[in-house]
């Protein structure tokens, strides 16, 4: 953890290029290469500040260790990681929905019910909340092919525009919440350096108010 | 469970090696020292104590708590913390003693955890408890003292966020006058949880003046502590008693903490939440170095001496050693003391005997090892800074 430098995790893929143009509306200057280098870690010149490129799953965890002193991650990710870190700000970018979907005949051909899933903790939540058991079934990606090929009678997954299930022939059964990109802060951070970190914060609440207002 | 490996030990447990070890022991001399020259008299306590007396009083969740049962079949959980067996002690056994008393301890703790690496499931602390004084005064005394402990330590930039559990609950009833929403706010700052914060206040529909307060309330932690105090003088000016009386007890302790020169290192916030629920006032977390959890924690418990009979109030913190250790400067590090080796033959055992004898009582650590009892003499004696062989018939002593 150097004093004077904030380091950034930020999310490769599916975020990355709506985090980098809320970044740049917040008047953070990144180069024009910076959406299309190989490069993990990128210093950016005459300014405190380090990014670092990492998997969206693991954003939460470099932020909750203080390899990054904050990060953009979504509220999935955090959920599913319950990482002791400040959630400060919801930046109102990449957002989507949580849901359970499966095929239109509902009908279970398995004698429990069973649900594949990347969000294991999130999924077992919400049916333990509602006193249904449910077999859960972890994948790491393609979820949709699990109700089709018979692996699941049904997925939790995210779910943006809807056009990945209804390619697949899937429909939704239920909406458990809402998921937008948040900033996360490490504790220690905060308060080593919480002049450069609040400053962070209120650049990016400006930027943030201003996106809302666009998109109305 | 599956059969564990030859050289495995239970989950989240693990050895200390002499290098690893010495740093400790170090850290533990200094750490009592201050607490000894500040007067704090040293107390043991057993590593297992009942699940239904201490295991209940320490507020630390079931699922961490390490708990079987002992011979006659009573549950009996391994020691989480040791401010609840201290406040036994002083609820019991020091009974007589006039109030204040100033107690502290090392040992080490157990929690279970079902984390990954850097959550070990035991760990040395630290830690002193002032029981008696109800004044902002203890409070300071060992915020101050901690810091004092955290700096002697060798650790850098140390800064300490202070909050005010008893401010917070009377704060957030005041406005939802509802116990459980105050739980469920409460649950969300402890998560650090800002985003869902507002959403829940949003949520509940109360009047605009009502959801600007929380809002105010959860951006305070932003200002500097000037600033936070007048937010929160704001806030308790249209509060209820008790919120203003915690208020006042927030300037004071602001107050002293200038006297005291510590102000530069205090990080007031009163979103502040901990995860002990038996804390009633002051709070605080203490950072430093490079590391990125807190390495102290510590605050007011009023309330737990009365679960042994003895209705008294209390303050304290513990200092986590597993956490320091990686926290603290290299260089305050002392180097390992060299040692000599004394080889030997039966011949010249009483010569080297004898001599080995005089360099310890000179304060050097010295090795005294036969010949015969070696299997690699030169990867043995590549260990010490020097060796003196007592071997041939005449006795020569060959320094390398």
């Amino acid at each position: 953890m150097n004093d004077s430098v904030i380091t950034v995790a930020m999310p490769k893929g599916r975020i990355f290029g709506d985090a980098c143009r809320l970044l740049r509306n917040a008047g953070f200057e990144l180069p024009d290469t910076f959406e299309t280098t190989r490069k993990l870690i990128l210093n950016l010149e005459n300014l405190p500040f380090r990014f670092i490129l990492a998997k969206p799953v693991d954003v939460p965890t470099y932020v909750e260790y203080g390899a990054a002193d904050i990060g953009i991650a979504g509220k999935d990710v955090l959920l599913e990681s319950g990482r002791d870190v400040y959630e400060m700000v919801d930046l109102g970018i990449s957002k989507c929905h949580m849901a359970v979907a499966g095929l239109p005949d509902h009908g279970s051909n398995h004698p429990y019910f069973k649900i594949a899933t990347k969000y294991p903790n999130i999924a077992s939540d919400f049916y333990r909340r509602r006193g249904e058991q449910v077999d859960l079934i972890a994948l790491n990606g393609s979820i949709e092919l699990a109700p089709i090929v018979g692996l699941a009678d049904a997925i939790v997954d995210i779910v943006s525009t809807g056009q990945t299930l209804r390619a697949n022939g899937l429909v939704e059964y239920d909406r458990l919440m809402d998921i937008s990109s948040r900033l996360i802060v490490n504790p220690v951070s905060y308060r080593l350096k919480k002049t450069m970190i609040d400053e962070i914060v209120e650049k990016l609440i400006r930027a943030t108010e201003g996106t809302k207002v666009g998109m109305d | 469970m599956t059969q564990p490996y030859m050289f495995e030990k239970p989950l989240g447990l693990r050895d200390t090696l002499p290098d690893a070890q010495r740093e400790i022991a170090r850290l533990e001399s200094v750490l009592q020292q201050e607490l000894s020259r500040w007067g704090y008299d040293f107390i043991q306590t057993p590593a297992l104590e009942y699940a239904e007396t201490i295991g209940r009083a320490s507020a630390i969740e079931d699922s961490e708590l390490f708990k079987f049962l002992d011979a006659e079949g009573h549950p009996v959980v391994l020691r989480p913390d040791m401010t609840t067996p201290i406040a036994r002690i002083a609820a019991s056994s020091l009974r007589q003693k006039p109030l204040p008393m100033r107690l502290a301890y090392t040992a080490a703790l157990y929690r279970s955890q079902r984390k990954e690496g850097g959550h070990p499931s035991e760990f040395e602390q630290a830690g002193a408890e002032l029981i008696g004084d109800a004044t902002p005064y203890a409070d300071v005394e060992v915020i101050s003292l901690m810091i004092s402990m955290l700096d002697k330590a060798g650790l850098d930039s140390i800064r300490v966020a202070v909050g005010h559990v008893g401010f917070v609950n009377a704060f957030l009833y005041d406005i939802v006058k509802d116990k459980e929403t105050v739980r469920k706010l409460r649950y969300l700052l402890y998560n650090k949880n800002d985003v869902g914060f507002r959403e829940f206040v949003a949520s509940l529909h109360l009047p605009a003046r009502s959801t600007e307060q929380l809002n105010t309330f959860i951006d305070s932690r932003r200002l500097d502590n000037g600033e936070t105090l007048d937010c929160l003088e704001r806030l308790a000016r249209e509060s209820a008693t008790p919120v203003h009386s915690y208020y006042h007890n927030i300037v004071e302790l602001v107050h002293l903490l200038k006297i005291d020169h510590l102000d530069g290192k205090i990080d007031l916030d009163m979103t502040l939440v901990p995860h002990l629920s038996y804390y009633t006032g002051f709070v605080f977390q203490g950072f430093g170095g490079g590391l990125g959890f807190e390495v102290a924690s510590g605050g007011r418990y009023d309330d737990l001496l009365a679960q042994f009979n003895r209705p008294c109030p209390a303050t304290g913190f513990g200092i986590r050693l597993d956490r320091l250790i990686s926290a603290v400067r290299k260089d305050s590090r002392i180097p390992e003391q060299g040692k000599k080796a004394v080889l030997y033959d039966r011949e010249n055992a009483a010569k080297a005997m004898q001599f080995a004898m005089h360099e310890r009582e000179n304060g050097c650590r010295v090795v005294l090892q036969h010949i015969d009892g070696m299997d690699n003499e030169e990867a043995f004696i590549n260990q010490f800074d020097s060796v003196i062989k007592f071997l041939n018939e005449e006795g020569t002593e060959i320094e390398r």
